[in-house]
């Protein structure tokens, strides 16, 4: 399995993917940096959060302006798989290949903090490793993560089984405060129709090491270094 | 070709809910301005921008807000095209 992670200036969670990847995972993963036009030929494209062009505009609105953008574009189309954190996110948004928006979070705050989310669907190469209804306590670091889209599309989100992961309180319930910043749904996290596209904004890869207090996003990760590995044997 | 100064408001969509300009209402509360309403907070942006007409700046202008300048999920957006004010040189 080979996975790029893509920079643009002012990714500052790229190493952290590179992190997790290539040493804690094993996975061959190098660093692409927005300007190029091609991301060879990996099994994994990672999106990581950071700001940037300084989220100028509004957040990830000029990286989906990127070269890269355009070749991530064509190879999410072939259904490569396109994992987007926090900013990445919000450039999938931007870019179209996720619909809605992230909006300023209804505290006004940036939030850096633990939060938990709620594993909503397992069939997804992202989440099999999880147990469906799994509670996750993974951590945010964000501003902008206010997710909206219109009702008909939050209502599609729904039916398809689309939204991934749904910020609840530790129990795992709705409501009571779990969600941080005032996102639709208390949605944390959707993937595209086809399923190989998907962005979130709390940060798996700052929860993948017992060094970092939290390892429950490592399944994210095992979840894709086993969706690959069963695609070889398949 | 004549030079426009295009002023861009964008704001966030009607209906939605806008937490700066919840934000600043309570401030102009709290600091007695009587009879405030709703507030929305946005971004103006000031172009200069040469095209052959009004309208063709216009036209470009709209261009500019749906592929880059606002959000259509989020953010509505109102044009004014105005000339840009003689260059001294030109007036002189």
């Amino acid at each position: 399995m080979r996975a790029v992670v893509v920079t643009f200036p002012g990714s500052n969670c790229d190493y952290d993917c590179l992190q997790v990847l290539r040493k804690v995972m094993g996975v061959d993963t190098r660093f692409i940096w927005h300007r190029e036009h091609e991301l060879g030929d990996p099994d994994l494209v990672v999106l990581p959060g950071g700001f940037s062009y300084g989220d100028y505009l509004r957040a990830g609105a000029i990286a989906r302006f990127s070269p890269i953008v355009e070749a991530v574009k064509r190879y999410a189309g072939r259904g490569g798989i396109v994992l987007g954190i926090c900013n990445g996110f919000q450039i999938l948004c931007e870019a179209g290949l996720l619909p809605g928006a992230l909006r300023r979070n209804d505290s006004l705050k940036f939030r850096s903090h633990d939060v938990h989310v709620r594993v909503e669907t397992t069939d997804t190469a992202f989440t099999r490793a999880y147990r469906p209804g799994q509670v996750l306590r993974i951590p945010i670091a964000h501003a902008e993560g206010n997710y909206i889209a219109d009702p008909g599309t939050l209502e599609r989100l729904e039916a398809e089984r689309r939204v991934v992961f749904r910020y609840t309180t530790r129990a795992g319930a709705r409501g009571e405060g779990g969600n941080p910043n005032g996102s639709a749904n208390d949605i944390a996290g959707i993937v595209n129709p086809a399923g190989n596209v998907l962005g979130l904004m709390p940060h798996p890869e700052r929860a993948a090491e017992g060094v970092l207090g939290s390892t429950d996003g490592l399944g994210m990760f095992e979840s894709l270094v086993a969706h690959f590995a069963r695609e070889r044997v398949a | 070709m004549s030079a426009y100064v295009i002023e861009i408001r964008v704001t966030p969509r009607r209906g939605l809910l806008d937490p700066q300009g919840k934000a600043i209402q309570h401030a102009l509360d709290s600091l007695g301005f009587a009879g405030v309403g709703e507030v929305r907070a946005g971004k103006l942006l000031v172009i200069e921008l040469e095209a052959d007409s009004a309208d063709e700046a216009a036209a470009r202008a709209t261009r500019m807000c749906e592929k880059l300048l606002a959000n259509p999920v989020t953010e509505d957006f109102v044009i004014e095209v105005g000339r840009a004010a003689a260059q001294p040189e030109a007036a002189t």
